[in-house]
C-alpha cells in the first residue's frame, strides 16, 4: 500500500500551500516594501519551481533534457527582458 | 436605434459604401453559390471540421492570399495619395487607417499564416510524419487565426478601423486620443489570432522534437524543418509578450486602468518597449522560414547539398538568441541613455553576422553548382541581391547616433519592405511555386511564373528604392501629404508606378492559377522537381496518411539517397494506420470566440459573459470527451495505395 500512497505529491501539496501563506503575510503584517517584495519574490520562485517538478512532472520522462533547456532558455530571456526594460525605462532615463 | 448607433462608421465615405455593398453582395453569392450547388454538407465534412495537417496548411494558404490582395489594395492607396504633392483622393483620417490596417494585415494576417500554411503542408511530411503532435489543436490554431483576421477586417464597416499605426503606440490609442471602437479591434482581433498562433508554436516544436521518423536525428532534418524548429521556439517565447500587452492594452481602452496613460502611474512607453519585445522576435518569426525556404530551393536546383549545414543551424540558433536582445533598437529615440542605445546598437549589428554566414553559405551552395532556372530558384536568386539592400540599410539604421536621422522617414519604411518583400513575400511565393505540384498534383505554368517573378522582383525595387532616397531628404512617414516645395513629388510617382507593377504581378499569380488549373497536365510524377526531401517519396496529391508506410532515414536528404544511393526508405510490410477523427468543436469554439471579441470591442457585456461561458463550455467538452481516433486498415491503404500509384 504505501508505494501507492502518492507520497512525494502530498507534501509537495502541503509545501506549496505553505508557501502561498507566507505570501500572504505580507498583505497581513506591517512590513517594509523591500522586506515585503523580497519574500514576495522568493515564494513566487520557489513555488514555481515546485509545480514544475512535483506536479508538472519535470524531470521524470526521458525528454527531460529538452524540458529542463527550455525552461532555461525561458528563464534567460525573461532576465535579459525585465532587466533590460529596467535598463531602458528606469536606470538610464 | 440608439443600440445600433455604435456600429456606424464614425468617419464613413463613398468608398466604405460602396465595400459595405460589396461585402453583402459577396456573403450572398458565397451562400448561394453553396446551397445551389449543394456544397454545404462538403465544406463542413472536408474542410470545416478536418485536421488533417495538409488540409489546414492550404486553407491557411488560401487565407494568406485573400489577405495579400486586401493589404494590396491598402496599398495601392496608400501610393496613389502620395503620388502626387497635395493629392485629395484620401483626407488624414481615412490615410491614417489604411496605412494602420496595411501594416495589421500584411504582417499578421498574410506574411505569418503563409509561413504557418507551408509549415502546416510541409513539415510533417518532412520528417516523415502522419501528422502533427495535436491535429485538433492545429485545426483551433487555425480557425481562431482565421476569425481573428476576419473580426479585424469587418472593423472599416462596422463601428470604424484601428487607425493608431500597427505598432498602435499609447497614449495615440488610448482612450483619449482614440475615440472610436477602432483600436478595440485592434487589441482584440490580434489577442484572438495570437492565441492560435502560440497554439501553433507548441504544436510545430512537439511536433519536430517528438515526431521524426525513425534515424532522422535532429542533425539529419531538412533545412526547411530546422528553420520551422528555430522559428516555434521564437514564436513560444515572443508570443507570450504580446498576449500580456495587448490584455493590459484591452484593460486600459475598455475597463479605465493605467497601464500605459500619462497619468496616475502609467507609463506610455511601456507599451512601446513590450511591443517591440514582441516585434523584434516577429521579423525574424517571418525571415527564419523563409531562409528555410531559400535553402531547400537553392539546394534543390543547384543541384547539390546544402553548403556548410552545420553553420546553417548553428546561425540560426544564434539569431534566435539575439532577436531577444535587441528590441530598443526600434526606439533609439525614445529618450533613454547613450549607454542604453549602445548596448542595443552593438546586439543589433551582430544579427547581421549570422546572417551574413547563411548568405555566404548559398552563395557557396550556388558556387560550382548546375544551377537549374525554374520559378523558385530564379524567386532565390532575385532574393539574394535584394535582401541586401534591405539588411545593409538595417545595419545603418541599427547606428542608434544615425538612427536619429533616419528614423520614421521614408528610409525605414524602404529598410523594412526591401527586406520583408525580397526575403519574406519571395520566399514564399517560391514555396507555393515549389510544392505546388505536392499540394494539388500539378504545377503551375512556369513561363508565367518567370515573368510574375520578374515584374514582382523589378517592381519591388522601382517601389521602394525611392523611399530611400526621399526619407534622407526627410520625407516622414505616416504622414498623408506633403506639398509641392518639398520636391517629394517625382520619387513618390517612380514609387506608385513600382506598386503597380507589384499589383500587376500580384494579379498574374492569380491569373496562372487560374490558367494552370484549366490547363496544366496532371500526370505528373510525384518528384517533378527531382527534389531531395522527403516529402518527395510519396505520392501527389499525398494520401490522408502521408506515407503507407513509415520512411527509415540515414542522412539529411534521405530521399536523394534512395534514390541516387539505393539507400532503402521503406522498409516492411502495410499495417493499419492509426488517424485522429475529424471534429467540429474547433471551428465552433472559434465561431464564439470571434462573438466573444465582437461583443468586447463594443463593450456588450452581456453577449461577452455568454460567449466565455461558451468557450469554457467547448473546453470542457473536450477534456471529458473520449476520442481514441481510428484506424486506417490494411486492405484501404493497399486500395488507396495502388490507385496512385496508377495515378503518378
Ligand atoms: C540585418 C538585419 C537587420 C537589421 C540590422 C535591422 C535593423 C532595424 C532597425 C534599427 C530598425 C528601426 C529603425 C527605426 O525605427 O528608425 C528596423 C525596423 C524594422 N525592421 Fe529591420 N533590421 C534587420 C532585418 C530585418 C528583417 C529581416 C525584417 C523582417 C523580415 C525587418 C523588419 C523591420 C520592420 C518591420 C521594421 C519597422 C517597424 C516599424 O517601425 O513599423 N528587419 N530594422
Ligand atoms: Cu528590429
Amino acid at each position: 500500500m504505501s508505494e501507492l500512497f502518492p507520497r512525494k505529491q502530498v507534501m509537495g501539496f502541503v509545501f506549496s500551500m505553505v508557501l502561498t501563506a507566507v505570501a500572504l503575510l505580507v498583505y497581513f503584517l506591517d512590513m517594509s516594501f523591500t522586506a515585503g517584495m523580497t519574500v514576495l519574490l522568493i515564494t513566487a520562485f520557489v513555488q514555481a519551481g515546485l509545480q514544475l517538478v512535483v506536479f508538472m512532472h519535470a524531470g521524470e520522462t526521458d525528454d527531460k533534457g529538452s524540458i529542463y533547456t527550455n525552461i532555461f532558455y525561458g528563464v534567460v530571456i525573461a532576465l535579459v527582458t525585465v532587466f533590460g526594460t529596467l535598463l531602458i525605462l528606469v536606470w538610464d532615463m | 436605434m440608439e443600440f445600433f448607433e455604435r456600429f456606424a462608421i464614425p468617419h464613413p465615405s463613398p468608398a466604405i459604401y460602396a465595400s459595405m455593398v460589396a461585402i453583402a453582395l459577396t456573403m450572398v453569392a458565397i451562400v448561394a453559390g453553396l446551397t445551389y450547388f449543394k456544397k454545404w454538407g462538403y465544406l463542413w465534412r472536408e474542410w470545416l471540421t478536418t485536421v488533417d495537417h495538409k488540409r489546414i496548411g492550404i486553407m491557411y494558404l488560401i487565407s494568406a492570399l485573400l489577405m495579400l490582395f486586401r493589404g494590396g489594395a491598402d496599398a495601392i492607396m496608400l501610393r496613389a495619395q502620395l503620388a502626387v504633392p497635395e493629392n485629395k483622393l484620401l483626407d488624414a483620417q481615412h490615410y491614417n487607417e489604411i496605412f494602420t490596417t496595411h501594416g495589421i494585415v500584411m504582417i499578421l494576417f498574410m506574411a505569418m499564416p503563409f509561413i504557418i500554411a507551408l509549415m502546416n503542408f510541409v513539415v510533417p511530411l518532412q520528417i516523415g510524419a502522419r501528422d502533427v503532435a495535436f491535429p485538433r489543436l492545429n485545426a483551433l490554431s487555425f480557425w481562431l487565426f482565421f476569425m481573428g483576421a476576419m473580426l479585424l477586417n469587418i472593423s472599416f464597416v462596422v463601428g470604424g478601423s484601428p487607425d493608431a499605426g500597427w505598432t498602435s503606440y499609447f497614449p495615440l490609442a488610448g482612450t483619449e486620443f482614440s475615440e472610436s471602437v477602432g483600436s478595440n479591434y485592434y487589441m482584440i482581433a490580434i489577442q484572438i489570432a495570437g492565441i492560435g498562433t502560440l497554439m501553433t508554436g507548441v504544436n510545430f516544436l512537439t511536433t519536430i522534437l517528438r515526431m521524426r521518423a525513425p534515424g532522422m536525428t535532429l542533425m539529419k532534418m531538412p533545412m526547411f524543418t530546422w528553420s520551422v524548429l528555430v522559428t516555434n521556439v521564437i514564436i513560444v517565447f515572443a508570443f507570450p509578450v504580446l498576449t500580456v500587452l495587448l490584455a493590459m492594452g484591452t484593460f486600459d481602452r475598455l475597463f479605465a486602468t493605467h497601464f500605459f496613460t500619462t497619468t496616475n502611474g502609467g507609463m506610455d512607453m511601456l507599451w512601446a518597449n513590450l511591443f517591440w519585445v514582441w516585434g523584434h522576435p516577429e521579423v525574424y518569426i517571418l525571415i527564419l522560414p523563409a531562409f528555410g525556404v531559400y535553402s531547400e530551393v537553392i539546394s534543390t536546383f543547384a543541384r547539390r547539398n546544402l553548403y556548410g549545414y552545420k553553420s546553417m543551424v548553428a546561425s540560426m540558433v544564434l539569431i534566435s538568441l539575439l532577436s531577444f536582445l535587441v528590441w530598443t533598437h526600434h526606439f533609439f529615440t525614445m529618450g533613454q541613455g547613450a549607454l542604453t542605445n549602445s548596448i542595443f546598437s552593438i546586439t543589433t549589428m551582430a544579427i547581421a553576422v549570422p546572417t551574413g554566414v547563411k548568405i555566404f553559405n548559398w552563395l557557396l551552395t550556388l558556387w560550382k553548382g548546375k544551377i537549374e532556372i525554374t520559378t523558385p530558384m530564379l524567386y532565390s536568386l532575385l532574393f539574394i541581391p535584394l535582401f541586401t539592400i534591405g539588411g545593409v540599410t538595417g545595419v545603418m539604421l541599427g547606428m542608434s547616433a544615425a538612427d536619429y536621422q533616419y528614423h520614421n522617414t521614408m528610409f525605414l519604411v524602404a529598410h523594412f519592405h526591401m527586406v520583408i518583400i525580397p526575403g519574406v513575400v519571395f520566399a514564399m511565393l517560391a514555396g507555393l511555386t515549389y510544392w505546388w505540384p505536392k499540394m494539388f498534383g500539378f504545377m503551375l505554368n512556369e513561363r508565367i511564373g518567370k515573368w510574375t517573378a520578374w515584374i514582382i522582383g523589378i517592381s519591388t525595387l522601382v517601389a521602394f528604392m525611392p523611399m530611400f532616397f526621399s526619407g534622407l531628404d526627410g520625407q516622414a512617414r505616416r504622414m498623408y501629404t506633403y506639398s509641392e516645395s518639398t520636391g517629394y513629388g517625382p520619387l513618390n510617382m517612380i514609387s506608385f508606378i513600382g506598386a503597380v507593377g507589384l499589383a500587376v504581378g500580384f494579379v498574374l499569380i492569380a491569373y496562372n492559377v487560374y490558367y494552370s488549373v484549366r490547363y496544366s497536365p496532371r500526370n505528373i510524377s510525384a518528384d517533378p522537381w527531382d527534389a531531395r526531401s522527403l516529402e518527395w517519396a510519396t505520392h501527389s496529391p499525398v494520401p490522408e496518411y502521408n506515407f503507407a508506410i513509415v520512411p527509415q532515414v540515414d542522412s539529411s536528404e534521405a530521399f536523394w539517397d534512395a534514390k541516387k544511393k539505393g539507400h532503402e526508405l521503406f522498409k516492411g510490410e502495410y499495417e493499419k494506420i492509426h488517424m485522429p477523427n475529424n471534429s467540429g468543436v474547433p471551428f465552433l469554439m472559434s465561431c464564439i470566440f470571434f462573438v466573444w471579441g465582437f461583443s468586447l470591442v463594443f463593450s456588450m457585456w452581456i453577449p461577452a459573459i455568454a460567449a466565455t461561458i461558451g468557450i469554457l463550455a467547448c473546453m470542457a467538452h473536450r477534456s471529458f470527451e473520449k476520442d481514441h481516433g481510428r484506424y486506417i486498415s490494411v486492405e484501404e491503404v493497399e486500395e488507396t495505395e495502388s490507385k496512385l500509384r496508377g495515378a503518378s
